[in-house]
């Protein structure tokens, strides 16, 4: 019952904060947006707290108000010797029994969604074929980048996670150094990202991303995990499930080769320089040294950060270092083996690597 | 022992201060410290601000961001808001009980010295290649992959500053059960007091972890153990238990004292008892014992599943039970009473709104579900500022002002104390309340930049303009310190006017004896008590005038814990090839310390007698002789 009650109050104000809070924050990353079942969970237990907060700063800043006007000395007099109360167990009594029922009240959705949320038991359930029937992401945080394996699907890729709308998507996190943790603000929730366990949990995309502004959602590293934590951000592409099975299915074949003739050179450089860390092909396995490429042209930025243009992909190429400190990137000097890229190779890198696409 | 009175030279003074063992001077000591290293992290403070002023700011560079926000947090943590309260419970809590010294002198000064240079040592790391940078959380896999020597820094040097607090703990807790005057029973002892004693205890269970935990990280550091070390074996996560199993006592160490500090400022000033005193008491208790029930909220990301997630959410909630008795009780103490505006009940008064603000959102960070979203983003850097700016510091400043004449016999501008609290109080909730949103609007937290494009960028400004108020606030404040002390107004016992506390009943500053007879003490608030019923003395006797045995001066505390400060740097550069001199620096450095602590065992020191007629002598030159022997 009391469930009810909160639901309906929930209602009522929920419509009133939204036009309030919609300003609040671009869509694309704040939580005062949900654009999924679990950020829209948080974001009402948000909204039931502050109702409930509200009234008790309410109650507080009356009698604040009241004490602080009524009894001034400038007003009382100076020779006024106030009456030496001890107390009163009828007003402890109620101060300490109503909080104890507006905790309760939000106690009891607490505990629920807690548990919840981090239900993952639907993650194993297998079809009749011995296919997995939900999506499984292995997520695995490494120095300063993401990578995104579908091990069901047998596709990697970084970077820009690709996800399916309006259903259950799971995921496995680990790190491949220290401690980070995956935060999809306008989607859900963080979790952490330990070295040492595997953590489960699951989030639901709602909006497709095409539909925001910047076109995808903004995720990022909730842990400080060096210099370059505040660069340590993924962007997130929501699509209808149509969308994803072409995506799956383009990502699982093998790449072609460069058309254009400035790629081809590209190619040629990038397969003496940078081939040893760095999977162009969406099929290829899991755990190489840099992110896999393969979607590289149909990225939102480059080193996760940057604006996507050739402009910043060679300057990062010739210099990691300079824009994000700490990270494992040798600079072009020691891949182009002891000389900085010239600004010939550099633009052939530039049009390989934009040429890496898998969407039509 | 005509000496008693003699003119001091500067060297003498300084001399008396390296040696002292009086609670008053040790307290003295503990504020000018704590107060310099308030400085250092407001200054770093301030650097943050400036960088993350507009987006992609490039004022400071990503590692020497993270070294400063380390520093920031560790420093006020640590070696400013810790000492600063132990600054006023050092002055003010044996006054308070009516003894005439804290149960161990020698330890107090120990804990103190340790302190020091375990601030000092830490400090050291910005000239020494560099400090540490792992957040002021530390946290292991981090830690351990962090390069230089920062983070030896950080772990070597907390490891002495925590000696110290511990035995300050211990040294109250003793001085607290046994040093109460006659008549002092549990349930009369002013709530400082209690606070005070509830804060120790916390200590004494607190500190333990966190030094088992920086044994860990120095072993696995410096001598090559793993016990976070994942690939051999170890387990980062047991690190997080360690930090937080004292990390979240540690705040209510602070904030205790700080309650203590605003209960006595809202009798003082309203001219009421407190409201509910009994209720206030085992709310204090109640908070210190649930503080070490709630460590895993600061966990709730970390994956340790629905069950751990679920109880501690609910454990966490239940604190702020006994948190708002505190807050309606304090209410209800200023209704119905005779409020004085003064700068210590402005702060009071300013702290209600701004701590039940930090309150209510950490209610809100303790619903785990909720939590996953605040964690780690603005936030909770706001909420967290709301309790320790909000509570802790209002306090620390509330206190400067209420017994600065205690301490040093003169009070401080209300004029400029006034636009410091102004500056401060604007500054402070322009620079943190915007901060929730920020969070809310997805910026985590320790970011040394952020892009232009995710619609923070004004938010940003406002919390720096206001960390400029909040600066100036705080340099208005040190010109009314040299101001005041320039003036030198002298003031009577309680200048104040309504003093409730023993510590009113004497001169300010009081002698070095503190009470040349014991009082007795014949209820709460005695010295009002005594005030209403017409005693001019202020105060009634437990015992005739007679000699007073008082503890002599040393040096060895500050010995000791150079000793430690010196075998620090031997630890340190254990593991440097190039630096073989390593371990005789580290075995000489423990030589000094174990060397003194010998000398100390060995050596007789039975202290000394004022007689009776020296007593008789003083109090006629007004009874606050400083007491150079």
């Amino acid at each position: 019952m009391m469930k009810g009650l909160t639901n309906w109050r929930l209602f009522a104000l929920m419509t009133a904060l939204l036009v309030f809070l919609s300003g609040c924050g671009r869509e694309e990353i704040s939580t005062l947006i949900p654009a999924g079942k679990v950020a829209q969970d948080q974001f009402n237990l948000l909204i039931l707290s502050t109702i409930v907060m509200t009234f008790i700063i309410l109650v507080v800043s009356v009698i604040y108000v009241l004490a602080i006007v009524k009894f001034r000395r400038s007003k009382l007099g100076d020779d006024m010797i106030p009456e030496q109360v001890e107390g009163s167990a009828k007003l402890e009594f109620i101060w300490t029994a109503v909080p104890i029922v507006l905790l309760l009240i939000l106690a009891v959705p607490t505990v629920y969604s807690t548990f919840d949320l981090a239900d993952v038991t639907a993650m194993d359930i297998e079809n009749e074929e011995g296919v997995k029937e939900n999506l499984t992401v292995n997520v695995t945080a490494k120095l300063y980048w993401w990578e995104f394996e579908y091990p069901e699907q047998g596709v990697v890729t970084a970077q820009e996670l690709v996800v399916p709308t309006d259903e259950r998507v799971y995921f496995n996190l680990i790190s491949a150094d220290i401690k980070h943790s995956f935060w999809i603000p306008s989607v859900g929730g963080k979790l952490d990202v330990n070295p040492e366990n595997v953590n489960k949990f699951y989030l639901e995309f709602d909006k497709e991303s095409s539909e925001l502004e910047d076109g995808v959602f903004y995720g990022k590293c909730a842990e400080l995990c060096g210099p370059s934590h505040a660069l340590m951000d993924f962007k997130v592409k929501s699509v209808d499930r149509e969308e994803f099975d072409q995506w799956i299915a383009a990502m699982q074949e093998e790449p072609e080769p460069a058309a254009e003739a400035v790629a081809q050179e590209g190619e040629e450089i990038f397969a003496n320089s940078c081939i040893g860390c760095h999977a162009v092909s969406g099929s290829g396995g899991a755990g190489m040294a840099g992110p896999n490429l393969a979607t590289f042209g149909d990225r939102n930025r480059v080193a996760g950060f940057l604006e996507h243009n050739e402009e910043n992909l060679k300057k990062w190429i010739q210099d990691p270092q300079e824009y994000k400190p700490g990270n494992l990137m040798p600079d072009g000097e020691t891949n182009n083996g002891g000389e900085p890229f010239s600004e010939q190779q550099l633009d052939a890198l530039a049009a390989y690597l934009m040429s890496l696409t898998v969407e039509e | 022992m005509s000496s008693l009175a003699q003119k001091k030279g500067f060297g003498a003074v300084i001399w008396d201060y390296l040696t002292t063992v009086d609670h008053k001077k040790i307290a003295i000591l503990y504020l000018i410290s704590g107060g310099f290293f308030f400085l250092v992290g407001g200054l770093e403070a301030m650097m943050i601000r400036i960088q993350l002023m507009k987006a992609g700011n490039d004022f400071l560079s990503a590692g020497l961001y993270n070294e400063i926000i380390t520093m920031h947090g560790t420093t006020m943590i640590f070696l400013a808001a810790m000492p600063l309260l132990l600054a006023f419970m050092n002055a003010v809590m044996p006054l308070q009980i009516g003894a005439r010294d804290v149960a161990f002198p020698f330890l107090n000064s120990l804990g103190f010295w340790l302190f020091f240079f375990g601030g000092i040592f830490l400090n050291l790391s910005w000239f020494m290649g560099g400090a540490p940078d792992a957040g002021w959380t530390n946290y292991a896999s981090l830690a351990l992959a962090s390069e230089g020597h920062g983070i030896d820094f950080y772990s070597l040097g907390l490891t002495i500053s925590g000696f110290g607090t511990l035995i300050a703990g211990i040294n109250f807790l003793v001085t607290i059960i046994n040093m109460r005057a006659p008549g002092m029973t549990y349930m009369r002892m002013p709530l400082f007091t209690w606070t005070t004693f509830v804060a120790s205890a916390l200590i004494l269970l607190a500190f333990p972890p966190l030094t088992i935990g920086l044994f860990f990280m120095v072993f696995d550091r410096l001598f090559g153990a793993n016990f976070f070390a994942v690939n051999m074996g170890g387990n980062t996560i047991i690190w997080e238990h360690l930090f937080w199993i004292f990390g979240h006592p540690e705040v209510y160490i602070l904030i205790l004292p700080a309650f203590g500090i605003f209960s006595e400022i809202f009798a003082i000033f309203s001219r009421k008892r407190l409201f509910g005193y009994t209720a206030l008491v085992f709310a204090t208790i109640l908070i210190g014992f649930y503080g070490f029930m709630v460590w895993a909220h600061h966990m709730f990301t970390v994956g340790l599943g629905p069950t751990a997630n679920a109880v501690f959410a609910l454990a966490t909630m239940i604190i702020a039970v006994p948190t708002g008795i505190k807050i309606f009780n304090w209410l209800l103490t200023i209704w119905g009473g005779s409020i004085s505006f003064t700068v210590p009940m402005v702060y009071a008064v300013a702290f209600i709104p701004s701590f039940v603000a930090g309150g209510v959102t950490g209610v809100m960070q303790a619903m785990a579900p909720l939590d996953y979203q605040l964690h780690d983003s603005y936030f909770i850097v706001a909420h967290f500022h709301y309790v320790i700016v909000g509570g802790v510091v209002l306090g620390i400043l509330a206190g400067t002002h209420l017994y600065w004449p205690k301490m040093f016999g003169t009070m401080l501008s209300e004029k400029l104390g006034m636009i410091t609290f102004w500056f401060f109080f604007i500054g402070f909730h322009l620079t943190f309340f915007i901060q929730h949103f920020l969070g809310l609007m997805g910026m985590p937290r320790r970011v040394y930049t952020f892009g232009a494009d995710q619609g923070w960028d004004l938010f940003n400004m406002i919390s720096s303009v206001g960390a400029l108020f909040m600066a100036i606030g705080v340099l208005v404040l040190l010109v009314n310190v040299v101001l005041t002390t320039v003036k030198n107004v002298r003031v009577g016992n309680d200048p104040w006017g309504d003093g409730r506390t023993l510590e009113w009943a004497i001169p300010s500053p009081p002698p070095f004896y503190n009470f040349a007879q014991t009082p007795l003490v014949r209820g709460l608030d005695t010295y009002w008590i005594e005030k209403m019923e017409g005693n001019k003395e202020g105060m009634v006797y437990a015992e005739p005038l007679g000699d007073v045995h008082m503890p002599n001066g040393s040096i060895i505390p500050l010995i000791m814990s150079f000793g430690m400060f010196v075998a620090a740097f031997g630890a340190l550069y254990f593991l440097d090839d190039t630096k073989p001199w390593a371990l005789a620096v580290l075995i000489i450095g423990l030589g000094i310390t174990f060397g003194s602590m010998l000398v100390r065992s060995l050596k007789d020191d039975l202290g000394f007698h004022i007689t009776k007629e020296e007593l008789i002598e003083d109090a006629k030159r007004g009874g606050n002789t400083d007491g150079l022997k």
